[in-house]
C-alpha cells in the first residue's frame, strides 16, 4: 500500500462512492510521502495520510495550543480522554503544538477500509470541534 | 532508559525541530542490527534443539533395545542354570552386566539430552519474547520519526503555498455554511423539479378530463356491467 494507490482510488471514486463523499487528494513531497485528502465541502479540515513500515496513519488537525482558553485547558483534556473510547475509529493526540484526531490502520487494510476511516475521521473532527468549542477562544 | 521514556523526553526537550531525530539514525541502525542478531540466534538455537531432540530419540531407542536384550539374556541365564550349566550361566551373566552398564550410560545420555532440550526450548521462548519487545520498541521510534517527518512535510507545504491552517472554529463555521448552502440548493432544485411546466400542464389536462386518464376501479366496473 502506498499513498498513490490510495489517491488513485479516492480520486476515481467520484459518483460510485458508498460513503456519499467526494475526495480530492494531493501528494505532498517530503522526507516521507504524505497525502493531503480533502473531502469536498470540508476542505478547511484536510486529512493527512502517511504510511510507515507497518501502519497507515491518518491525521486531522483540530486546533493549536494558542486557540485554547488557558484556564479551561485541564477540563478540555479531561473531556478528550473521556471521549477517546466512545469516538469511533479515531483517537486524540498531540503533534508538536497542535491537537489532532488520528486513526492508525494496518498496512494490509483494504482501500474501502481506508475510505471508511477517512470519512469517520472527518465526521469525528467536525463533531469534536463543534462539541468542544466552549474550551476554545 | 526505556524507549517510551526516551521518546517522551525527546519530544518534551524540543527535539521536535525539523530534521532532528528522536533517536539518531545510527542508533536505529544498531537497534535493527540487534534485532537481526537475535533472529539469527533464535534460528541457531532452533537448529540445535532439533539436533538434541534427534539425539535424545536415538538414545531412547538404544536404551529400549538394551533393556530388551537384558531381559532376553536373563532368560538364557535361567535356562543355563536349569540345565545345571553353571559355566554358561556365568558367561551369560557377564554379558548381562556389560549390557546393564551400557544401558546405564544410555539412560544418562537420554536424561542429559532431555534436559538440554528443555533448556533450549526455554531459551528460544525467552529470546522470542525479547525479540517481540525489541520490535515493538523499534516501531515506536520509527512511528515517532515518521510522524515528525510527515509534520514537517505538511508544515513546509503550507508555508510554501503561503496558506495556513485556519483556526478550528472558523473552519467549522465555513464548512457548516457550505453544508447549509448545499442543502438549500438541493431543496431549491427539488422545488424546481416539482414545478416544471410540463408537469403542471399534464396535471391541468388531467384535471380537465383531457388526454390519457388514469383507470379507476369504478371505470373498470362500469365497463364490465355494459357487457
Amino acid at each position: 500500500m502506498n499513498i498513490h494507490t490510495i489517491a488513485t482510488h479516492l480520486n476515481k471514486l467520484a459518483d460510485d462512492t458508498e460513503t456519499g463523499f467526494n475526495f480530492d487528494c494531493t501528494p505532498i513531497n517530503g522526507e516521507i510521502d504524505v497525502l493531503q485528502v480533502e473531502i469536498i465541502g470540508r476542505e478547511e479540515i484536510p486529512i493527512f495520510v502517511s504510511i510507515s513500515d507497518n501502519q497507515i496513519l491518518c491525521i486531522a488537525y483540530l486546533w493549536g495550543e494558542d486557540e485554547i482558553k488557558t484556564e479551561l485547558k485541564a477540563n478540555m483534556m479531561e473531556a478528550m480522554l473521556e471521549m477517546n473510547i466512545p469516538m469511533p475509529l479515531s483517537a486524540f493526540a498531540k503533534v508538536e503544538n497542535k491537537y489532532v484526531v488520528f486513526g492508525a490502520l494496518s498496512i494490509n487494510s483494504s482501500l474501502e477500509d481506508i475510505e471508511l476511516e477517512l470519512v469517520t475521521l472527518s465526521d469525528n473532527s467536525l463533531e469534536v470541534i463543534s462539541e468542544m468549542d466552549s474550551y476554545l477562544k | 532508559m526505556s524507549i517510551f521514556k526516551k521518546i517522551i523526553t525527546a519530544v518534551r526537550g524540543g527535539a521536535t525541530e525539523a530534521g532532528e531525530a528522536i533517536v539518531d539514525a545510527n542508533a536505529t541502525r544498531i537497534f535493527e542490527q540487534e534485532i537481526r542478531d537475535s533472529e539469527k540466534h533464535i534460528t541457531i538455537a532452533k537448529r540445535d534443539l532439533t539436533e538434541v531432540m534427534a539425539k535424545q530419540m536415538q538414545a531412547a531407542r538404544e536404551l529400549a533395545q538394551l533393556q530388551a536384550s537384558i531381559k532376553e539374556h536373563e532368560g538364557y541365564a535361567m535356562q543355563a542354570l536349569n540345565q545345571g550349566n553353571e559355566a554358561l550361566a556365568i558367561e551369560v551373566a557377564e554379558k548381562i552386566a556389560e549390557l546393564e552398564s551400557s544401558a546405564a550410560d544410555q539412560q544418562q545420555a537420554n536424561e542429559s539430552f532431555l534436559s538440554s532440550a528443555d533448556r533450549l526450548k526455554e531459551l528460544i521462548k525467552k529470546s522470542e519474547r525479547q525479540l517481540t519487545e525489541y520490535k515493538r520498541q523499534l516501531t515506536m521510534v520509527k512511528t515517532t520519526e515518521s510522524v515528525q517527518k510527515a509534520t514537517s512535510a505538511i508544515t513546509d507545504n503550507f508555508s510554501a503555498s503561503n496558506s495556513k491552517l485556519l483556526n478550528a472554529k472558523d473552519s467549522l463555521e465555513r464548512i457548516k455554511k457550505k453544508q447549509a448552502m448545499f442543502d438549500d440548493k438541493l431543496k431549491a432544485a427539488e422545488q424546481l423539479e416539482a414545478e416544471t411546466p410540463e408537469q403542471t400542464l399534464k396535471s391541468k389536462l388531467q384535471d380537465a378530463g383531457i388526454g390519457a386518464q388514469q383507470t379507476s376501479a369504478q371505470s373498470v366496473l362500469d365497463r364490465l356491467k355494459k357487457k
